[in-house]
């Protein structure tokens, strides 16, 4: 049995705070579970998955997370309790699903946990999602560490099979990613299947239906701020005239910090787990009992603006401070918020002595892998079409191709982003535009960009880096999916096959580790493209990661320079593989060696150099 | 290093070979484990993607808590498998907030010295650190962009600045206890033996049976009992 199942009543565990998202959700008996990975939200959907069977509950890997919402929601008016996870910005790709869904409610609980990421550890941007529960009037819950996450998973059911409303449960990576001790209750036996009764007047959002709900949903609101007046998650700590108010993990900053400046006996703290609908109450009823309030949370003056708001509606003269003091972009800790408050409090308080790191130290920034199929790809394509392209890139692992000697990537913004922006490109520019994206994303949101270029005639080529799995967060199933741990297998869903649905006409395939035939077939491209239209290179090798763990293949060869470095060594170093090692000959001229630890044997480079050799590896 | 017998090599000898530091009476260690939770101990954990850092974070955190002190840990995920900085924290004792801010680890547990020195920011001249000395040396460097710093540089850096460093070939260790993927235990076992957290051997042992597979156990003991038998003095 899985680790995540084991143990009763009151046993301790040690979790991670995703996987006491999990075990909170088993134990409130959810029964379907839908999400696309993102991090640091991916582990909650890995793990169910990996939970198997056993648990009696529907897990999908959606194909993106507005699918994951949609999905999940209709489980749950069918009275099957659900969860959705995704990071903060997959809730930008679900918002339209989710902002009506909040009209609509919901039969049995459904909890949808969106993981913020508070200095961009993995993402690309760090929006703060708390205004997506205010905006959709959907209740939310912050938790702090891997208990409360639990907790309030639990509490999420509760209060949302109760209102009738979807609860949004708002982590951070430091929630998410924090493991901590949890103590556990009984997971029940349940099933996947539900029932549904005919209710269009309630459940199909039409305008007349729609202005009903919206009336209702003020009144669930109504309801649910009383429920956040006495949220058992909203607590106060602490006795003195100088108030601090937070929510989430700010919160163990605070209470570090309060004891580190020694002013336990000055400060009350209040910490906000339910902060929508605001406590507006609990909160003036706080500031009835302080002198002044500083308000400590992460990113945006959420918090701190419903405060405000509190002490305008009830009178409050005293100071009221927030991102004045505390820093509003990246994470905080408990050395910031201690400047916060001594700051604001006039507390007397010595900066720690910072020992400065060494300058010019060389980055380590992460890099595509040795023998990864994209960095083969992103070789070849600028081979051919060098300097001049411009070239949209996508989100993935291939993201990396930023970074030098490829330097491949000429423009972002989201998921799917690459070929609609293509199409704009084309039509402003003179210059050929190729784009890139992976085929978890294609899925995910490339789609509709593909046919919008195909619709207007746009003039582009479409590098579809197909690696056959979603290699970035983990290695996790899509619809293209053609390796299982039996072996090869039909894709659910034929790239190809959709690519050529899509309208494109001209598409090829190759396997991006066949350098010359790669370059042939984009040399043809480069050819054809001077009579405009979308052009699709579906670049299909599997992730080697991917490969290995799906079919315990094992590494046959390694690669090794032998004799001196001549002209191909300007080729060598656009690959730029990290197994290369680079030196100085005697003459001055750089030369290459191969780390045969780091080689992972797929002989691109020995393509681009006769002094390149396999050696066998014995077995 | 002598060759020893898989498995159990300081298993009941510890006592009795090194009263001094382990043949401390209940008493003391209940007024360590009080200390430790009233004080608190931070350790910032730093290598590259791959060496193992999450499992050595784990294993303090589940020591500790097999010592009833109380213990949280922060993991950055996403990247460990494509060769990029692996930066994880662990707190115990009565620490609240899970993660280690500038100029506030007690200990630093390194797994490579270039990352050992660029977490200099995260110690203060208390601080002590375990470094494992075998180099990985960042693509970056290959490709021409910067060099990697002298060995012996970096090991005099930390150790002007910080009360106490552990350097130790952790792979050469790890390749006499059996792979050279163990290092991350070897490195596990030289924080155990510095005595910084209040975490008797037998429970490092303990936990380390828990957190390994039984096909993995031997070869990561005699690992961390490498370490553990370097870093004794």
């Amino acid at each position: 049995m899985h680790e995540l199942l084991t143990g009763t009543q009151g046993d301790k565990k040690f979790l991670l705070g995703n996987e006491a998202i999990i075990r909170g959700a088993l134990e409130s008996g959810v029964r379907f579970v839908a999400a696309y990975p993102g991090t640091p939200s991916s582990e909650i959907i890995d793990g169910f998955a990996a939970l198997g069977p056993d648990i009696g509950a529907e897990v999908e890997y959606s194909v993106n997370e507005k699918v994951s919402v949609e999905s999940a929601c209709a489980a749950a008016q069918c009275g099957v309790r659900s969860l959705c996870s995704m990071k903060h910005v997959g809730l930008n790709v679900a918002s339209d699903a989710f902002m009506t869904l909040a009209y609509v409610g919901v039969k049995a609980g459904m909890v949808i946990v969106c993981a913020d990421d508070p200095s961009l550890h993995s993402s690309q941007n760090e929006q703060d999602n708390r205004y997506y529960a205010k905006m959709a009037g959907v209740p939310m819950l912050e938790p702090a560490m891997p208990q409360e996450a639990k907790d309030m998973i639990a509490a999420g059911y509760i209060l949302s099979e109760k209102h009738g409303m979807p609860v949004l449960v708002r982590t951070t990576t430091r929630v998410n990613h924090c493991r901590g001790p949890v103590c556990l209750g009984e997971i029940p036996e349940g099933t996947v299947k539900g029932t549904f009764s005919r209710d269009p007047f309630n459940l199909v959002v039409v305008p007349m239906v729609g202005r009903k709900l919206h009336l209702k949903l003020l009144e669930k609101l109504s309801a649910l701020r009383e429920e956040a007046e006495k949220s058992p998650f909203n607590t106060e700590e602490g006795a003195g005239p100088w108030g601090i108010v937070t929510s989430g993990v700010s919160a163990l900053y605070v209470f570090d910090a309060v004891q580190e400046l020694g002013v336990t006996d000055r400060v009350r703290v209040l910490k906000l787990g339910m902060t929508h609908p605001f406590p507006e109450t609990l909160v003036a009823d706080f500031l009835g009992r302080v002198e002044s309030v500083l308000v400590v949370e992460e990113l945006e003056p959420f918090v701190e603006e419903a405060v405000r708001v509190a002490a305008q509606k009830n009178g409050f003269r005293g100071k009221i401070a927030g991102k004045e003091f505390v820093p509003r972009a990246f994470e905080l800790d408990s050395v910031k918020v201690k400047e916060a408050i001594s700051r604001f409090f006039g507390v007397d308080y010595q900066r720690p002595k910072i020992f400065p790191v060494p300058e010019n130290l060389p980055a380590r920034p992460p890099n595509l892998c040795p023998g990864c199929p994209h960095r083969a790809t992103f070789y070849s394509v600028k081979k051919v079409f060098g300097e001049e392209a411009v070239y949209p890139t996508d989100i993935g692992c291939y993201t990396l191709g930023l970074l030098p000697p490829l330097q491949m990537a000429d423009f972002l913004i989201c998921m799917g982003s690459s070929i609609a922006t293509a199409g704009g490109f084309s039509r402003v520019l003179d210059r050929p535009v190729v784009a890139f994206i992976g085929d978890s994303t294609f899925f995910h949101s490339g789609i509709t960009g593909l046919i919008n270029a195909v619709t207007h005639d746009r003039s582009l080529l479409l590098v579809l880096l197909d690696n056959g799995t979603t290699a970035m967060t983990g290695h996790q199933p899509h619809p293209g999916v053609r390796l299982s741990r039996e072996g090869a297998r039909e894709p659910k869903v034929d790239v190809e096959a959709l690519v050529r649905g899509c309208g494109v006409r001209t598409v090829a395939v190759v396997n991006p580790l066949q350098v010359k035939k790669t370059q042939q077939v984009l040399q043809d491209i480069k050819a054809g493209m001077k009579n405009g239209g979308v052009w699709v290179l579906i670049s299909r090798s599997p992730c080697p990661l991917f490969e290995r763990r799906m079919l315990g293949t094992t590494q046959k060869v390694v690669f090794s320079v032998s004799g001196d470095c001549g002209p191909c060594r300007d080729d060598l170093a656009q690959l730029g593989c990290p197994a290369f090692v680079w030196s100085k000959d005697e003459a001055g001229s750089s030369c290459v060696r191969i780390n045969e630890v780091l080689c992972s044997g797929c002989s691109v480079c020995a393509q681009l150099c006769d002094g390149i050799k396999p050696k066998k590896l014995s077995a | 290093m002598r060759a020893r017998a898989p498995g159990k090599i300081f298993n009941g000898r510890i006592r009795g070979s090194a009263p001094k530091r382990h043949g401390k009476t209940e008493e003391t260690v209940e007024r360590r484990h009080e200390e430790a939770r009233r004080r608190g101990v931070r350790l910032f954990f730093t290598g590259v993607g791959g060496q193992g850092t999450l499992v050595a974070t784990r294993l303090v955190g589940e020591a500790a808590l097999a010592e009833g002190l109380s213990a949280s840990m922060s993991e950055i995920h996403g990247m460990a498998q494509r060769g990029g900085v692996v930066e994880s924290s662990v707190v115990v004792g009565d620490i609240r907030a899970p993660i280690v801010a500038e100029a506030q680890a007690d200990v630093l547990v390194a797994f490579e010295p270039l990352e050992a020195l660029r977490a200099l920011n995260r110690c203060h001249a208390q601080t002590k650190a375990v470094v494992s000395t075998s180099p990985i040396v960042p693509f970056t460097v290959a490709a021409g962009q910067g060099t990697y710093p002298n060995l012996d540089d970096v090991l005099r850096e930390l150790k002007d600045k910080l009360a106490a460093v552990v350097a130790l070939d952790a792979e050469a260790l790890a390749r006499e206890a059996g792979s050279v993927r163990a290092a991350n235990m070897v490195v596990m076992g030289a924080v155990a033996a510095m005595d910084v957290l209040p975490i008797a051997k037998a429970t490092w042992d303990a936990c380390l049976r828990k957190l390994f597979p039984p096909k993995l156990y031997d070869l990561n003991q005699r690992a961390f009992d490498a370490g553990f038998a370097h870093a004794r003095p």
